[in-house]
């Protein structure tokens, strides 16, 4: 395992001096002396890892189109990440393999079968924009690969939102349909009332994933197999991701109960469009998202209110990722209201 | 509370095996001792001897400045050959006298005598700790007598004998209460005796399970209580160690004398054995040499002013990629940059890493992912702390607590951006401090 | 449609007088020359007068609680307006100053007693030891000089030691606070030789430490005209009053002594290759 050097890095005595004899042999740092081992690199190692599952499904269910969008879009990331650092002359950080990350979120936000060119404007817009202009891994306030999305989907709706391939086994016989979130939403607009027949019977299906949408979001066992790993490796807590779903489940279902030819039942809404994918992989972003737990719980309900009035009220049928960003966008003010309380200062106070 | 635990913390790899199964050997006399003067928290006593003077062990060669000072002396018999400027475990250059041992090791005249303590009153007893040099052993160097005077309304009711050694590679703890348990309790024994305390606790982490049996007997038979604890770093820790025995938190900014607490270590309890029983100065102590940068990790009985060279060299020397030497423990220790660094009262070991076991910080921007905020035992947001002392905002450290911090080090052990988080906060703690000093 | 222009109007009117009573009545009383004063310091808050804004150094001139030249950065010009604004006398100010490094040991010439590791910066280096350098009152190279400078007057060499640009550099005394070894000071830009040292280790050790440090031979002290060059403590310190002349460079076995051109005439790039010149 290569590590980065400081400047002044132990090397054998002798070796490289300027002067005579050799007077520095020992490397001097502030305590502690030692570390756990753990790197940048291995913590987003650990999430590609966990997003596996659902990328190597999505190009059982949609073919090679979905191998390509992945592919395109990994390489794409790690390419602009490192033509960046390059232009501006930073020092390198493409080894962390955050870029791979952003690109294969972004990848997994998109409709199989994206053209080149969309990928590109779409990683463009994480990398570049949304990362290294604000400052680069650290610095960001939105998240990148979706900053990328909502550009795509803003700019290219029709790219973004009609263009969906109905799954079938490696991608054979593929025709072209809607979301279960956009049929909803499109019966709605016809008859007044979302098809209950349809929210209801497709459990299963939308469970394994075999419906139509955006490479990642469709298999929510697989997702949900990903996020209980990274829980299990103490990558991401709990707060978010439950406050999250809970909120989208609650809130969908007095909706529900206040007017169920209107509003789908939340079982359906808990399991439609991007919402494990967002929950567990992009409301739990180290970078973007509240530093202590209080303020991950607030964030998760926040983000899941906003799903739930556009997917209920908006022109958008999915609001996920708008969700996300629009709560990345007040992570610093739930960080100044949450600050953990010092050990002993509890006392302290009554005393 | 039952097996005693805290918040946060860290599971280091603990590395005890290195030296933890090895006998306390004492180690001849080198051929100099190196004797810094400042070596206890507060002032540093003032020199009494000078180039040329001849020295008894056990002789007084420096005296101590105020109340928060103890005396300084002779490690053993010899010759005064300088007084000049050494490095100092502490992390800086500091004046230090140079004794040539004749070999003889003669003691000064009345020091080394056997005494029935049993008639001394807790004032006298405070003044003998006092006149030994005693000194807190397990790194701090708070000296001990000033401990043992509370004011008069922070009554103490518990007395906590740390044995919990949780800084990783260290051994010498384990092997003194291994060794020596009848010495340490009874040195506890006139400590509780000094300030009128009933209850005392032995404090051993789970890891030590020979050190607990042999520790268990001798405090039984005084009626102390010996408590296994969970395997926590910090575990050892004041505040750490109070709430997981006890329950009481000590507060924000206050001493564990405000919730009626007082720890000492056990080798400093050993020491008291030493100075009341044995009417013996401190002029030695258990260092562990161990690491994988030594050849041959030990537990010796070393001379305050023993060089690390020279304890380095008793035990086998060095190895060829030893990249770093630290005075203390890896979590908390000083990294020293030459071997003519000595052994003070604090030094509690001497840990030589290998230059692929010493964490290399590269100081990578924060990615806030909230590892180092589940690790403090403070309770902390060393993330937030970090940014702000490295953008030179040195108030809003100050409003963010950074003066609790403990230098505990469990953040920078965690952090995948490799931050060199404790070394930021002493950076704030210094200038918050010169601000306050100012301010004055 | 009438009456919403009507309701309007009233309200703006409402409004407006409420915004006039609430001008007054917070009004707060600022003396004319406060900002006249403040229209003439430099603006830029760089906090060199020791005060937190120029507006504050502002209040306190025309306060009659600060002099007229109290600005380091203005200079004379600046000085001479304010003077006006006040109706006082400026009889001229100082020779203008610059900052310099007192060290010369870069990584090719002072040598290091150990690998630094941790924070980038030379406060928080010198807490570990008092820094890397084998000679301890060196320049530990980190730029925390440059990273204070609110004028962009320091740079560091690739040798690793700070490069004051003299025509940018404004005399603030922000890098002279921030350095932690205490070798930054202001001099006059008029002075041309410098003792680039402020090592007091005795020769010996200096030799060891590094290969442009004072050795303290005094052979400058004889060369130099009698009470030009002072040995304080192993260190050879110009007093000031005579100035150096040229030749005692010459004659410093160490290259310590350095005929340094701050430019106070020549145009800016030449004084930066000056400058650059002093330190390598």
């Amino acid at each position: 395992m290569e590590e980065r050097l400081p400047d002044a890095g132990p090397k054998a005595p002798g070796t490289k001096e300027k002067t005579e004899e050799p007077i520095a042999r020992f490397l001097v740092s502030s305590s502690p002396h030692v570390h756990e081992g753990i790197r940048i690199r291995s913590v987003m190692g650990l999430v590609i890892v966990a997003l596996l599952p659902a990328s190597v499904f999505s190009i059982y269910l949609f073919g090679l189109p979905a191998l390509f969008t992945i592919l395109v879009s990994v390489a794409s990331a790690a390419g602009f990440e490192w033509l960046w650092q390059k232009v501006v002359r930073r020092p390198g950080t493409a080894g962390d393999l955050s870029a791979v990350l952003t690109g294969l979120l972004l990848a997994l936000n998109l409709p199989a079968g994206s053209p080149w060119w969309l990928i590109l404007v779409g990683n463009l817009f994480a990398i570049v924009v949304a990362k290294q202009l604000y400052g680069g891994i650290g610095y960001n306030i939105f998240n990148p690969a979706l900053v990328g999305r909502v550009v795509l989907l803003v700019a290219f709706p029709v790219h973004m939102t009609s263009r969906w391939i109905s799954p079938s086994a490696w991608g054979m016989d593929a025709v072209t349909t809607a979301t279960p979130l956009g049929r909803a939403r499109e019966a709605l607009l016809a008859t007044g009332s979302v098809d209950a027949a349809l929210t209801r019977n497709e459990a299963i299906d939308l469970l394994i994933g075999n419906r139509a949408g955006s490479l990642g979001e469709v298999s929510v066992i697989l997702l949900l197999i990903g996020g209980i790993f990274l829980l299990a490796k103490r990558v991401i807590t709990w707060h978010a991701p439950v406050a999250f779903i809970g909120s989208v489940w609650a809130m969908a279902g007095i909706f529900h109960l206040a007017n169920p030819a209107r509003f789908a039942d939340p079982s359906f809404h808990v399991l439609t469009g991007g919402l494990f994918l967002g929950a567990f992989f992009m409301a739990t972003d180290y970078v973007t998202t509240p530093l202590a737990p209080a303020g991950k719980i607030v964030f998760g309900i926040g983000c899941g209110v906003v799903t739930v009035v556009i997917r209920l009220f908006g022109s958008y049928p999915e609001g996920v990722s708008f969700g996300i960003l629009l709560m990345n966008a007040f992570t610093p003010l739930i960080d100044r209201a949450f600050k953990p309380a010092v050990f002993g200062a509890r006392r302290a106070k009554t005393a | 509370m039952k097996s005693g635990t805290f918040f946060g913390g860290v599971h280091p790899r603990y590395e005890k095996d290195l030296a933890g199964g090895r006998p306390i050997e004492t180690m001849p006399l080198p051929a100099r001792l190196v004797v810094p003067f400042a070596q206890n928290l507060g002032a540093a006593p003032k020199p009494v001897v000078k180039k040329g003077d001849e020295v008894k062990r056990g002789q007084l060669i420096a005296e101590p400045q105020g109340f928060v000072s103890v005396p300084l002396h002779a490690p053993t018999s010899g010759v005064v050959q300088a007084i000049d400027v050494f490095p100092h475990p502490v992390g800086a250059d500091l004046p230090a006298v140079v004794i040539v041992p004749d070999g003889k090791d003669e003691w000064a005249p009345g020091l080394n005598v056997e005494r029935d303590a049993g008639d001394l009153g807790a004032d006298a007893l405070r003044g003998v700790i006092r006149d030994a040099g005693l000194v807190g052993m397990g790194g701090a160097a708070f000296p001990t007598h000033v401990k043992l005077s509370p004011p008069k309304d922070k009554p103490i009711d518990v007395l906590v004998l740390n044995g919990a050694e949780c800084e990783p590679y260290l051994t010498a703890d384990h092997r003194l209460m291994a060794e020596r348990p009848a010495e340490i309790v009874e040195g506890a024994s006139w400590f509780a005796k000094a300030l009128g305390v009933e209850n005392v606790i032995v404090a051993v982490e789970k890891n030590k399970p020979d050190a607990i049996a042999a520790m268990r007997p001798a405090a039984e038979a005084r009626g102390y209580a010996v408590r296994a604890l969970d395997v926590v770093y910090p575990q050892g820790a004041e505040r750490q160690l109070i709430f997981a025995l006890t329950g009481r938190r000590v507060p924000a900014g206050g001493l564990p004398m405000d919730v009626g607490v007082l720890v000492q270590n056990v080798g400093t309890c050993y020491a008291a054995f030493e100075a009341v029983r044995r009417n013996r100065p401190l002029t030695e102590r258990v260092v562990c040499v161990t690491g994988r940068g030594v050849a041959n990790p030990k537990n010796v009985l070393a001379r305050i002013g023993t060089t690390f060279g020279d304890a380095i060299a008793f035990c086998g020397g060095l190895r060829e990629d030893a990249g770093k030497i630290i005075g203390g423990g890896p979590m908390m220790g000083v990294a020293q940059y030459s071997l003519d660094a000595p052994v003070t009262k604090g030094t509690s070991g001497i840990v030589v890493l290998t230059r692929r076991e010493a964490v290399q910080y590269a100081g990578d921007p924060c990615i806030r992912c909230g590892r180092c905020l589940r690790a403090c035992p403070m309770l902390l947001n060393p993330s937030v702390l970090s940014v702000y002392a490295e953008r030179l905002r040195f108030d809003e450290t100050a409003a963010h607590h950074v003066l609790d911090c403990i230098e505990c080090g469990c953040c920078a052990y965690v952090c995948p951006s490799r931050r060199p988080m404790v070394h930021h906060f002493r950076r704030a703690k210094a200038e918050i401090r010169k601000k306050q000093a100012r301010a004055v | 449609m009438v009456a919403a222009i009507i309701a309007l109007s009233a309200l703006a009117l409402v409004a407006s007088f409420g915004l006039a009573m609430v001008a007054r009545a917070f009004a707060v009383p600022v003396d004319p020359k406060v900002e006249e004063i403040e229209g003439a310091l430099p603006g830029a808050n760089c906090g060199g007068c020791g005060l937190p804004g120029c507006s504050e150094l502002a209040r306190r001139i025309a306060e009659g609680r600060a002099d007229v030249d109290a600005c380091p950065v203005g200079g004379e010009s600046v000085a001479r307006s304010i003077s006006r604004i006040m109706g006082v006398a400026f009889a001229g100010g100082g020779a203008r100053k610059t900052a310099l490094v007192f060290c010369a040991g870069d990584d090719e010439t002072a040598r290091r007693r150990f690998y630094y590791n941790g924070v980038k910066d030379c406060a928080s280096a010198a807490l570990l030891f008092g820094g890397d350098k084998l000679c301890g009152y060196g320049c530990l190279g980190l730029g925390t000089c440059a990273g204070v400078c609110p004028f962009g007057a320091i740079e560091m060499s690739a040798l690793g030691l700070p490069v004051i640009d003299p025509s940018k550099c404004t005399a603030c005394n922000k890098c002279v606070l921030a350095c932690p070894k205490k070798i930054i000071k202001l001099v006059p830009v008029s002075r041309r030789v410098h003792i680039l040292c402020s090592s007091h280790d005795k020769g010996a050790k200096v030799r060891k430490a590094c290969s442009v440090g004072c050795i303290a031979c005094t052979k400058c002290v004889k060369e130099a005209p009698e009470g030009a060059i002072a040995m304080q403590d192993n260190l050879a310190v110009a007093s000031g009053v005579p100035e150096i002349p040229d030749s005692v460079a010459a004659v410093c076995p160490m290259n310590t002594i350095r005929v340094v051109d701050l430019g106070i005439s020549a145009p800016a790039d030449a004084a930066g290759a000056a400058a650059e010149g002093a330190a390598s």
